[in-house]
């Protein structure tokens, strides 16, 4: 080792030996400590001392020093002119922040602009460098982490688990599913309905807002508004009761692997429905892909490889052009500045880019109208996890062969990421061209319902009924937004939520009758009622919750959609109400095929005496006390939800510009 | 372009005199005690990068140099590539302790010595060639890099595979380089000068049909290097014939290394943001490397989907990345040269990774086709977990660094512009959504199939350790990657618009 050591010196003398010494000038450069002001609180008055040092060797000139546009409540306390700072020299600059009264949280930067040519914050916009920013915040939240990151933290819990004891996975699982639900309450609770756009933050609650990766713009920005909020509840009310339905997962085909996925498919689409930056929503789109491909195809059915594989090569197919559309979207935003006050020359900021650019007038590309065609690829992404017509192939081959638990996921929440993305980013963003295309989306939707009704009546498989169901549901959600008006926004809304608490009832009840018999052709059984009178009760109350019958949620959202797409597409609307009619065909011919009749003997053992277990009472009860609530009461999801939709409609009615959040240049 | 003298270089030089040095050390040593031990080799190679490391960091300079009169060029954009190719080199000599093929550790460590100082030599072409400002040195080094790697392809001496490789790789890399020293002597003839600064002056006033020609003809040199269609025939025989540390070695290093060289040949030496359509005399360049492109990883990804053998499959998705890799290049931009330099970083993490997974398996004694990794998941869940994450993040899902990498590339694309470029981004991304069928094809061997035998297997410990850094760093450069953008940034510094006059006052 020695002698190798003095070969290397003896190599490199002679280099070094050649030293020229490479003249570097003196060059200022300016250290800030520190880069981050958090008040823990946004309510009451604060103030910091923010120190500027030249740890350089030349004199620092700081040439401005001000706030960034939009730090609503913060100011300079220490008059500031322009200075010069000989090395080794310190400046204290005093921020305070006062507050408004009305927001609970507030944002802003101080902007350093100096000689320090270390300062490129964005190397792409040298007409703006040598500027930094230091970031302030008053209020911090971190209820949003906690719900998408939790999840996370379960998984070396699960590795923890002595061998021979993998039934504990489960409570390892139940608990860290359960940390978000109770998060969500406590975020239920205090939401404020009424906060809207006008009202400033851009309309968002519990924010968290970071700068991720300076050299891209890109953010770590996460909140929720009307349009996220019940959705964001309704992932972790899904999943929590989706780890109950996960019991019939045999323990020993690696549960530590089947939970380690489904955690990460949590935090996957809780991520989605919280993200306000682009490339973070982004990420947290494709995230999820891949635990679902595991799940389906290592805990799926017998084609469980087909229906993995396509459901992975459908949705990166959509995605992909949706990465495309975004990146077109950032490079035609204009410049602004990220959250600590640095310039930035485009933004990945949702907010911003619905609200402070418009895209009705880039320059055409591929021969096309740009915001159109944009518009079209971010609506393809969406469209195949809605699922939309033609693109709905994949659900009902995910959905037979997926576990049950996975099931009620798919249905109840990554279905609505397709309708969710459409009104939080196609929508907002490219207004103009959402205009131009609402009658083609009402058109699939009409389709969605109809084809979706039809494609149901005709199955033989119970699950694969279901999934077509949820097509034709899906349908409704689509000519609700379609329309523009309050009412159908809203109603498309709520029809999300309703679905995803109706459709994974189906789902688990699908599941009860299949761990039982190991099958599930709805021609198989008969008289089921009448060994499994409270499978039955569960069977018919989310059967026609689902078939849309009054006093029970379905029928709730689907009539505001009527209501709010009657005015603006007329013959759809008559057209998709006739979809009832098939609705409730095929829901009522499925329980008496499988419910009424004569008990089919050849289930004797299996099902009689075996109704619903505690565990299945366990899951099933929550969401059918919501169905009934809502059903009567929808109030509380339509007061949680309406600020939202209202600034969401305002801005389609207006267009881009009209309207203007504070906190933007 | 006017350089140093020869003695005023030599400073500059330091980091290939090292590197020469240390391969003169091991050969020297092996001479003297008749078959260095491949431990001793081993740790002189390592050492030997490590010194070339330290030696490019202390002569390190943001401001860019000729030397020797203007042969090579000692500039932040050639310490990059030279840090990528020690790590690369470095990788791939611990891979190659412990890779039957490469060097026989049953049979007392044979040609230990000799393979190392191989791997070296490569090391040292390879940095000549990503400095090389002149088409003699262009052509020399890329000879030497391509004879040292027919010989390492050919290493496994009793091999009918190995050695059919190393012929196959001689023909077609013969052939190739003959047509570029063709399109050299034409350029030289317009020209009068081997300058490669010089010679984009003097394109600009030749006769444009011999441009053209010239260029065409050395770009089957470059292309061959980087196995881009229609260059790529001796890829998947070679990478498959080819010893396994030696395939990721050349599926990395003169892959990357032929890009730096296609970098400096396209935007010369000049510091200027160079428009790729008037290049050399208005002919359509961009066009001709946007077509290269598209067919590149169309084929590469059409041609992995029906492939059994692993290292085979990794050569065709080696092809789609060369694809991946051109269509940064070509929109000519420093936006896409910083893309095409992120993405090989991300390249070399995954596909080593790849290659050190498949030569892992190998070695424990399972195959390298697909069917030999049933079940793997269940039989050794480390290897198949950090083998799915390479394999992921080759296909550019997030939060992987090849996601990165991709929208890197995809965001250049698009800022250009132009119907071109934006069509070759949706081809490109529907290409990336084909490569994810070929990559499940592993996972679902992995993971969904059932394994014909349970026992465990049972994997050297210095693959088990060399991979949890290569894994750590593609999730943790999918998660965070301001550092290693910046570098980038800053190795092409001296083709950012800011930088251009002064670099251009300086060469001047």
């Amino acid at each position: 080792m020695k002698i190798k050591l003095t070969l290397l010196a003896v190599l490199l003398t002679p280099a070094l030996a050649w030293a020229q010494q490479v003249p570097t000038g003196p060059a200022p450069k300016l250290e800030v400590a520190p880069r981050q002001v958090v008040l823990s609180s946004g309510t009451q008055p604060g103030a910091q001392t923010i120190a500027l040092r030249n740890v350089g060797t030349a004199p620092l000139e700081i040439r401005a020093l001000r706030m960034a546009p939009g730090s609503e409540g913060w100011q300079i306390t220490t008059p500031m002119p322009a200075q010069t700072l000989p090395p080794g020299a310190q400046l204290q600059v005093r921020v305070a922040f006062t507050p408004d009264g009305k927001r609970r949280q507030s944002f802003g930067g101080l902007q350093i602009v100096s000689n320090d040519s270390t300062q490129i914050d964005d190397p792409h916009t040298p007409e703006i460098d040598y500027t930094t920013g230091v970031s302030l915040r008053a209020g911090s939240s971190w209820l949003l982490s906690l719900m998408v990151f939790f999840p996370l933290l379960g998984i070396p819990f699960l590795f923890m688990v002595p061998r021979g004891k993998e039934h504990l996975t489960r409570w390892v699982a139940v608990a860290a599913a359960a940390v978000p639900m109770v998060a969500a309450i406590y975020l239920y609770q205090h939401f404020d309905p009424n906060w809207g756009v006008k009202n400033g933050n851009s309309g968002l609650q519990f924010i968290e807002h970071a700068v991720w990766v300076r050299s891209f713009n890109i953010e770590f920005y996460m909140g929720v508004d009307g349009v996220s909020v019940m959705m964001v509840i309704l992932t972790a009310l899904v999943c929590l009761i989706a780890v109950g339905a996960s019991w019939s997962v045999p323990l020993e085909r690696s549960i530590r692997g089947y939970f380690t996925m489904f955690l990460l498919l949590e935090t996957g689409m809780m991520g989605v429905f919280c993200a306000l930056d682009f490339f973070l929503f982004y990420v947290f789109w494709e995230v999820m892909l891949l635990p679902m491909y595991f799940l389906i195809g290592i805990w799926g059915g017998p084609r469980k490889e087909y229906a993995a594989i396509k459901f992975f090569l459908y949705t990166l197919a959509g995605s992909v052009l949706m990465l495309l559309a975004l990146i077109a979207l950032y490079y035609n935003s204009a410049p602004t500045y990220l959250v600590d006050g640095t310039p930035a020359s485009h933004t990945f900021d949702i907010l911003k880019m619905a609200y402070a650019n418009s895209y009705a007038n880039v320059p055409p590309i591929l021969g096309m109208n740009f915001a159109r065609l944009v518009w079209v690829g971010l609506f393809i992404g969406f469209a195949i996890k809605v699922p939309m017509f033609p693109f709905h192939t994949w659900l009902p081959d995910a959905h037979v062969e997926a576990p049950t638990a996975i099931s009620v996921i798919l249905a109840g929440v990554l279905l609505k990421m397709g309708t969710y993305g459409m009104m939080r980013i196609n929508f907002p963003i490219l207004p103009e061209a959402t205009t131009w295309a609402s009658v083609g989306v009402a058109v699939f939707g009409v389709i969605n319902i109809l084809y979706g009704a039809l494609c149901a009546m005709a199955q033989k498989d119970l699950k694969k009924l279901v999934a077509y169901s949820s097509v034709s549901h899906m349908g409704y959600c689509l000519l609700g937004m379609a329309a523009f008006t309050g009412t159908g926004m809203s109603g498309a809304m709520l029809q999300m939520f309703n679905h995803g608490t109706i459709t994974s009832m189906l789902f688990m009840l699908v599941g009860v009758i299949y761990d039982r018999a190991h099958t599930r052709g709805v021609d198989e059984f008969g008289g089921v009622a009448q060994v499994m009178p409270v499978y039955a009760a569960f069977f018919g109350l989310a059967f026609m919750a689902s078939l849309g019958l009054p006093g029970l949620s379905g029928f709730i959202s689907e009539a505001l959609v009527f209501l709010g797409a009657f005015p603006v597409f007329k013959v759809m609307t008559i057209l998709a109400a006739t979809g009832v009619i098939i609705t409730a065909g095929y829901h009522l011919w499925a329980i008496q095929r499988i419910q009424l009749g004569p008990f089919n003997p050849r289930w004797e053992s299996a099902l009689k005496g075996h109704d619903m277990d505690r565990r299945e009472w366990a899951t099933l009860l929550p969401l059918a006390a919501i169905v009934l609530v809502l059903g009567f009461y929808p109030t509380p999801v339509l007061d949680t939800i309406k600020t939202g939709m209202g600034d969401l409609v305002n801005l389609l009615a207006h267009g881009q510009g009209a309207a203007s959040i504070a906190g933007l240049p | 372009m006017t350089g140093l003298s020869n003695v005023a270089s030599l400073y500059w030089f330091s980091p290939e005199s090292v590197l020469t040095a240390g391969i003169l050390v091991i050969l020297v040593w092996d001479l003297v005690v008749r078959g260095v031990s491949r431990r001793t080799a081993g740790l002189l190679t390592l050492l030997t990068l490590a010194a070339m490391l330290v030696a490019t960091f202390v002569t390190h300079d943001p401001r860019p140099r000729g030397l020797f009169g203007g042969l090579i060029a000692r500039d932040p954009f050639s310490d990059f590539f030279k840090i990528l190719f020690a790590v690369t080199t470095a990788i791939v000599g611990i891979m190659a302790l412990r890779a039957k093929d490469a060097i026989d550790y049953d049979d007392g460590d044979r040609e230990a010595g000799e393979f190392f100082a191989l791997a070296l030599s490569v090391t040292l072409g390879m940095n000549l060639m990503a400095a090389s400002t002149d088409l003699l040195l262009a052509y020399l080094s890329l000879e030497f890099v391509s004879i040292m790697s027919y010989i390492m392809s050919g290493f496994t001496r009793r091999s009918r595979r190995s050695a059919e490789a190393s012929l196959k790789y001689v023909i077609y890399g013969g052939v190739a380089s003959g047509v570029m020293l063709y399109g050299m002597s034409i350029l030289y003839g317009l020209a009068g000068t081997t300058d490669l600064v010089k010679i984009r002056l003097a394109a600009q006033h030749a006769n444009p049909v011999a441009v053209f020609a010239a260029v065409s003809f050395c770009m089957a040199g470059f292309g061959y290097k980087i196995a881009s269609v229609p260059f790529h025939m001796w890829c998947p025989d070679v990478y498959e014939g080819a010893p396994t540390p030696v395939t990721a070695f050349l599926s990395v290093g003169p892959k990357a290394a032929g890009f730096a060289l296609l970098i400096r040949f396209f935007a010369g030496a000049m510091p200027a943001e160079i428009q790729t359509e008037s290049l050399m005399g208005g002919a359509p360049w961009a066009l001709m490397l946007a077509c290269m492109s598209a067919v590149t990883m169309t084929l590469g990804n059409l041609a992995a989907i029906p492939q059994q053998n692993l290292k085979r499959m990794l050569a065709y998705s080696s092809i789609a990345h060369a694809g991946y890799l051109l269509m940064g290049f070509a929109t000519g931009t420093a936006e896409g040269r910083g893309a095409v330099m992120f993405y090989l970083i991300a390249y070399l993490l995954m596909n080593l990774g790849a290659f050190l997974v498949v030569l892992a398996i190998a070695e424990a004694g399972l195959g390298e086709s697909i069917d030999d990794y049933k079940g793997l998941g269940y039989r050794s869940p480390y290897h198949a977990a950090v083998l799915a994450i390479f394999l992921i993040s080759l296909t550019g899902v997030p939060p992987m660094v090849g996601f990165v990498g991709k929208f890197y590339l995809f965001a250049a694309l698009i800022n250009k512009g132009g119907s071109m470029f934006i069509a070759l981004a949706v081809l490109g991304v529907l290409n990336s959504a084909v490569s994810l069928y070929y990559y499940a094809r592993v996972l679902k061997a992995m993971y969904l199939d059932q394994p014909a035998r349970s026992e465990p297997v049972l994997v050297a410990r210095q693959h088990t350790l060399l991979l949890a850094p290569l894994a750590g760093f593609t999730i943790a450069f999918g998660l965070y990657w301001s550092p290693v953008y910046n570098w980038v940034v800053g190795s092409l510094a001296m083709w950012l618009p800011q930088a251009q006059a002064a670099t251009a006052q300086l060469l001047r």
